[in-house]
């Protein structure tokens, strides 16, 4: 262990510590603005590339970067003497220097690290005038904007991209005051091999990287008397929305945000944990229809967009493994436009459906040409839960002040186990119930898969249903996930059924949702609220549910029939790797 | 560069290149000059290329070919004309040479003549101030240069080529 002295506070640290890890034992802050620290999804960006973190070290001429340098024996440490502050605040001014300043209209405005650094730093002019970069900004994606401009080059979207995803989209370009973190060849973010999960997004610190906004065009068409329309909310948002109002993470606000739905004025507020039920009838019998007649396994699911382009790009020759499964929302869009609008009476073309996800990857895939049915998209806008907090709040609706109210009818109810999809593992638990009841022909003792839950990146277990053995993965993070799928490739591991999301955690760390400040109990929070948010539900499996068994009843007869396969399946397609 | 070999055959050797690589991610220097003296510059082709066979994202290696200036990736011309913008050429008036050889030539820097002859690149002090103002013409040094003698020179390269 080695003693080190922070602002007159001692602390023991073990050796390899950082001045910076030293400093949070002695609850001394040091600003800091490249750094991000989560190592147990590996959104560790140690490049030291801003220098806000310099402090004082006794007997050091120079300062240094608190958060790449290690403590000593003895070594003292001063955060705060005018020497330091006035360097760090120098370090920051320069930043400025070379940033458009337009904070009141940017799409960052107080959520930003730069703006609240420029705060706590107290900057209250930009002393240095210099030459500004001008790029064009990237609009080519349905997901996310780049604006370059905005860049302070902290290098997070290109450790998560390459190191977390393996997708690789970014590197740092140029030299000198050309530096900049962009894409091969400098060409649009569309022509890349971008899965559009949005962790980037996630974790850049300023507004160099953002959702398209679909806020405007909802508003629209709202405003539009001749179009009905209908919003569905995922199971994720529930347990993330309260955030952006100040309530803590894994706050269960389902009640709350219909309300404001409703006072926002969709005609029909509908829940996607309806069609996440639906997803288990058709994935289920899928998986079974595998194991009966030899089939290809794993069956892998494709409930995730992002890992769907992942796979495209990167394992075109497995594209027969994945389930054929639309994902939730899509579905509920098919169904919506059909089923809904019969039953309501009114025409699909007058139906705008709105998805509300956590996710930017859905907006993406909501453009994508195959997911329509009668010449009509399944889903029209989609937006995020930053973006509904937006709306909300745009709205003047007091949000901690509203009355819970239900879900509509007809599609209204679901079951608990679709509620967990928004966590990793919770897709594949929610199949095995229905999947396992199905096989067996009896109801299950216990409907719970704890060894299926966790947050930890790659897990499996084995089970035993109706005789047979199964083994069962799940991979969460597009790294764990070509790991696990490399080892499938090659041979050396055999699973039944996999369950995959691009995003570490699953959609309850979606590109879409609200900050998680870097901190990792956030995530745990939401997740376990959506367990308990399953337990607390009479219904807990996606076959019991009502509203599907009178769906398939009186629309699609059984589950993978051809009126099924028509409005809730898809295909892919081989996609370059540049 | 290698004139009489075709693309394929460059690819060939390039792959074989990369396959006699123990560590093929840490040699991507090396590997990038490899194909730099094959292909003379390096498009965008080859540096997918070499991202793919290496297993390591194409934007990876963009990031390093960008960041270093001994690599290139617009095609030069097969007289590449160095001229030296450095402190003792540019007192000494090598600004009006290199506007000179733009002039006689109708290019700017780093494009290449339509007949693929020459190409121009200022480049800082190439160590013969001595000579300055100083141009380098492949491994041919002209120093002591007046704009005068710019087409004298052009002229004399392209008689060799019989053009
Ligand atoms: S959205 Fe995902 S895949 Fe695309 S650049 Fe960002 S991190 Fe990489
Ligand atoms: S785009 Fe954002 S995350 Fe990426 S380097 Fe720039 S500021 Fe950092
Ligand atoms: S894990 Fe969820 S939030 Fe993330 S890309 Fe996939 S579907 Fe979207
Ligand atoms: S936070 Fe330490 S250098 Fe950026």
């Amino acid at each position: 262990m080695i003693d080190v002295t922070i602002n007159n506070i001692t602390v023991s640290v073990p050796e390899g510590t950082t001045i910076l890890e030293a400093a949070e034992k002695a609850q001394v802050h040091i600003p800091t603005l490249c750094h991000l620290n989560m190592p147990n999804v590996r959104y560790v960006n140690k490049c030291s590339s801003c220098r806000i973190c310099m402090v004082e070290v006794e007997g050091r001429a120079n300062l240094v970067p608190a958060c790449a340098t290690e403590v000593t024996q003895a070594m003292v440490v001063k955060t705060s003497t005018p020497r330091a502050m006035s360097a760090r605040k120098i370090v920051l001014e320069l930043l400025l220097s070379d940033h458009p300043a337009d904070c009141l209209c940017c799409p960052k405005n107080t959520r930003c690290e730069l703006q609240s650094l420029a705060y706590e730093l107290g900057v209250r002019e930009i002393a240095y005038k210099g030459e500004q970069s001008i790029y064009p900004p990237d609009v080519t994606s349905c997901s996310f904007i780049r604006d370059l401009n905005k860049c302070i080059m902290c290098r997070r979207c290109e450790t998560v991209c390459n190191n977390v995803q393996t997708v690789g989209v970014y590197s740092a370009v140029d030299r000198g005051f050309d530096a900049v973190v962009n894409s091969a060849f400098g060409r649009p973010i569309i022509e890349s091999p971008c899965t559009f999960c949005g962790q980037c997004v996630s974790v850049c610190p300023t507004a160099a990287l953002t959702e398209v906004n679909h806020t405007r065009k909802v508003l629209e068409a709202l405003n539009d008397p001749d179009k009905y329309v209908v919003v569905q909310t995922a199971p994720a948002i529930r347990v993330a929305l309260g955030e952006e109002f100040g309530l803590d993470a894994g706050t269960i606000v389902t009640g709350k945000m219909v309300a404001a739905l409703k006072q926002m004025g969709f005609d029909k507020v509908l829940d996607t944990d309806f069609a996440a039920d639906l997803t288990v009838m058709e994935e289920a019998a899928e998986f079974i229809d595998r194991v009966k007649n030899g089939g290809r396994l794993p069956i892998l699911t494709s409930c995730c967009p992002a890992w769907v382009k992942f796979f495209e790009h990167q394992f075109p020759d497995l594209l027969d493994i994945p389930s054929t499964c639309k994902s939730p929302h899509e579905m509920m869009g098919a169904i919506i436009k059909t089923y809904v609008a019969e039953k309501i009476g009114i025409p699909a073309e007058k139906i705008y459906v709105v998805s509300v996800m956590p996710c930017l990857a859905k907006k993406y895939e909501a453009a994508r040409p195959e997911l329509v049915n009668d010449e009509m998209d399944n889903v029209d806008a989609v937006i995020t839960t930053r973006e509904l907090a937006e709306m909300i709040r745009e709205s003047g609706i007091n949000f901690l002040e509203l009355q819970d109210e239900e879900f509509d009818h007809p599609i209204g109810q679901s079951s608990g186990a679709s509620v967990i999809f928004g966590t990793t593992g919770g897709v594949i638990e929610a199949t095995l119930r229905t999947a396992c009841e199905w096989l067996t022909g009896k109801p299950l003792n216990k409907i719970e898969f704890h060894e299926l839950r966790g947050l930890s990146g790659i897990r499996e277990a084995e089970l035993e249903i109706a005789g047979m053995e199964f083994r069962i993965g799940i991979a969460n993070g597009l790294g764990n996930t070509r790991t696990l799928l490399e080892k499938i490739r090659n041979g050396e591991v055999h699973y039944d059924a996999i369950e995959i999301m691009a995003c570490p955690g699953g959609c309850i760390n979606g590109g879409g949702q609200p900050a998680h400040h870097n901190n990792w109990g956030i995530l745990e929070k939401r997740s376990r609220a959506l367990y308990a948010e399953d337990q607390r539900k009479p219904l807990r499996k996606s076959h019991e549910n009502p509203s599907i068994i009178q769906l398939y009843k009186e629309y699609l007869g059984e589950p993978n029939s051809e009126k099924a396969h028509a409005l809730l399946h898809t295909y892919y397609q081989k996609r370059e790797l540049v | 560069m290698t004139p009489n070999m075709t693309n394929e055959e460059k690819y060939a050797l390039l792959e074989d290149f990369i396959n006699q690589q123990e560590n093929k991610s840490t040699s991507l220097i090396a590997i990038l000059h490899y194909a730099q003296e094959l292909f003379d510059y390096l498009p965008n082709d080859v540096q997918t290329f070499v991202a793919q066979k290496i297993g390591i994202p194409t934007a990876r290696v963009y990031g390093v070919v960008s960041f270093y200036s001994f690599f290139t990736t617009k095609p030069r011309g097969k007289y590449k004309i160095n001229i030296c913008l450095g402190t003792a050429c540019f007192v000494k008036g090598s600004d009006k040479i290199y506007n000179e050889f733009k002039k006689q030539l109708s290019v700017e820097d780093g494009e290449v003549t339509q007949d693929g002859l020459f190409s121009i690149h200022p480049v800082r002090c190439i160590g013969a101030c001595g000579l300055a103002p100083v141009v380098m013409i492949n491994e041919d040094v002209h120093g002591m240069l007046n704009a005068k003698e710019v087409a004298p020179i052009i002229k004399s390269y392209r008689d060799k080529e019989g053009m």
